[in-house]
């Protein structure tokens, strides 16, 4: 598989990473390098077997639905970068 | 009587006994951190004083019926929150994050009578192999200190190699208990997946990701997970088991135990002295009258890719929340809202954990999913059902740990495929959600420590251990 400089733009996009020139050239050697060995998979037949998202049978986890406190509001503001009384802060996101 | 010679569960039984008391281990601990630090790096953050005041409310409380690990002083994983202390993950983003809760897992040590002592290093986010991609620096290994001591648990297994605490607590993802315990000679396991709650624990790669004990021995492992595991409605992936009388399992016979050793861990890559030091553990848990043989398990060529396409997609998803709002560092001088998120994660995750974040966003992305993420998962089942048919056979697997004894700093993070490849006998353990504990078994022309893996069937936890605590009691002097 090869890897091109835009695609890894477009991860680094998605992935909201800016990478410099350098960083650029590296990454995209080094992915194409690792992608390339994962291309190995290809070789399994894997004709009719279901993806395995979770290996314990386990599914529908449900507890009573009970109202609880939730944690306390300065407890987890306290830990905020920026913050007033009661919300988080972040510049304008909508003009 | 030198209380570092002890091992958790002596100390424990010391401590009951009034030999000596919690303050007395707790300062000893802490002395041999003051000493050892500067040259292994091994704490992020050290709880000097809390620990000290907690040692002496616990000596105070001390009860004939304590349970066995009572009062005795330990060390976590950074990336396991702790409720008022500092909880870096070994990064720059999360370098001033104090949690306002702990994790269940260190909960339940601390109801059992643990003393923290403090937040050990490890890879960034717990994203590789030796150790060294944490922003702290990197850990040295104390058994040669110009080597790593294997990750990402590298701090949790230095520190018990060196004697700051009788026990640490990691994370295993791909092997993060297991290889750095093998590394460093200390009895490291990840326990099946689900058995202890990962509520608390900071999220690598969730369907992988367990916590796990790194002691002196099978038994100190046993107490640990005794102590920790079961379902905590917090973690909706944890479950039921015949957790809480490990302990009371081990007892040196293996007469009837079927253990199979997987000929494709035995081949092309493995080190010649690693092999002979894990077919040597083979004969003597034969000795305790294991019935040991080869088999064929032809799935190992598929481990690694599998492996790192899956906790590479989870990674990057369960990284996006690290953007500079709710918790953590955030870079100064953006213009807006994207430019905040850019600028705070660009400047803010190390190399190694980007690497990560942009392959799993590539293998989820649009065009690609269905050849790689999809794909995976699929695999993921047929080496899952590979070991399935395995313990249809055997009661449990042996193979090494790691093909190669510790390598020395700053070899392996230039070239990020060879050392994923060194993980291949450890991340099908995680794939397939199963126990796995790491035993030290020998070492090399070097002196340097090399481990023998035992794999067990899922719940199989016991049987693990059991296993680990007759090798042990077979080869001690």
């Amino acid at each position: 598989m090869k890897i091109t400089e835009e695609m890894v733009d477009y991860v680094a996009g998605l992935s909201r990473l800016r990478l410099d020139p350098e960083e650029r050239g590296d990454m995209t050697r080094e992915l194409e390098q690792i992608v390339s060995y994962m291309d190995v998979l290809s070789q399994v037949d894997t004709q009719g077997v279901e993806p395995l998202s979770h290996v314990l049978p386990v599914c529908n986890v449900t507890r009573p639905d009970v109202v609880e406190p939730s944690f306390d509001r300065e407890a987890l503001l306290r830990g905020a970068p920026k913050r007033d009384e009661a919300t988080f802060l972040v510049p304008k996101a909508v003009e | 009587m030198d209380i570092l010679d002890l091992t958790a569960l002596e100390l424990g039984q010391a401590i009951k006994a009034g030999q000596v008391t919690i303050p007395e281990a707790t300062r000893t601990a802490l002395e041999v951190i003051a000493r050892e630090n500067p040259k292994n790096n091994a704490f992020i953050t050290l709880c000097a004083d809390r620990a000290m005041d907690r040692a002496k409310a616990l000596q105070d409380g001390l009860r004939p019926d304590a349970p066995p690990l009572y009062g005795v002083p330990m060390a976590a994983k950074d990336n396991l929150c702790t409720q008022g202390v500092k909880t870096t993950c070994a990064s720059k983003i999360l370098g001033d994050f104090t949690p306002p809760y702990s994790a269940t897992a260190l909960e339940r040590l601390d109801s059992a009578g643990a003393v923290l002592l403090g937040k050990v290093n490890m890879d960034e986010f717990a994203m590789g192999s030796t150790s060294e991609t944490s922003f702290y620096g990197p850990v040295k290994n104390p058994r040669d200190l110009t080597r790593v001591p294997g990750g990402s648990s590298g701090g949790a297994a230095a520190a018990v190699a060196a004697r700051m605490g009788w026990y640490a607590l990691g994370s295993d993802t791909g092997g993060s208990i297991r290889q750095p315990g093998s590394y460093c000679g200390v009895t490291g396991m990840k326990p099946t997946y689900g058995a202890v709650s990962r509520y608390g624990l900071i999220a690598y790669a969730s369907s992988l990701d367990q916590i796990g004990p790194l002691c002196r021995d099978a038994r100190d492992c046993a107490a640990v997970l005794d102590a920790m595991a079961g379902r905590d409605r917090r973690d909706s992936t944890s479950v039921d088991g015949p957790y809480g009388n490990v302990l009371a399992q081990l007892d040196g016979d293996l007469r009837g135990v079927r253990i199979g050793l997987p000929r494709e861990c035995f081949g092309q890559g493995l080190d010649s002295q690693v092999e002979a030091a894990v077919r040597e553990m083979a004969r003597a848990l034969a000795g305790r009258g294991a019935a040991v043989e080869e088999f064929s398990l032809p799935v190992m060529d598929y481990v690694v890719p599998t492996y790192y396409i899956l906790a590479s997609a989870e990674a990057s998803s369960n990284l996006s929340r690290f953007d500079g709002v709710k918790y953590g560092w955030r870079a100064e001088g953006y213009e807006d809202l994207t430019d905040l998120y850019e600028k705070t994660r660009t400047q803010g995750f190390g190399k190694e954990v980007k690497r990560r974040i942009l392959l799993g966003t590539f293998v989820l992305s649009s065009g690609y999913f269905d050849a790689y993420y999809k794909k995976a998962l699929q695999v993921k089942s047929v080496i899952a059902g590979a070991y399935r048919d395995a313990f249809s056979k055997y009661d449990l697997l042996l193979t090494p740990v790691a093909p190669t004894t510790a390598p020395k700093l700053g070899q392996s993070l230039h070239d990020p495929l060879k050392m994923y490849l060194s993980d291949i006998y450890t991340v099908p353990v995680n794939l397939a959600g199963l126990p796995g504990v790491s035993v030290p078994c020998g070492a090399d022309r070097d002196g340097l420590p090399i481990g023998g893996q035992l794999i067990g069937p899922a719940m199989g936890d016991a049987l693990v251990l059991k296993a680990a605590d007759a090798y042990q009691q077979e080869v001690r002097p």
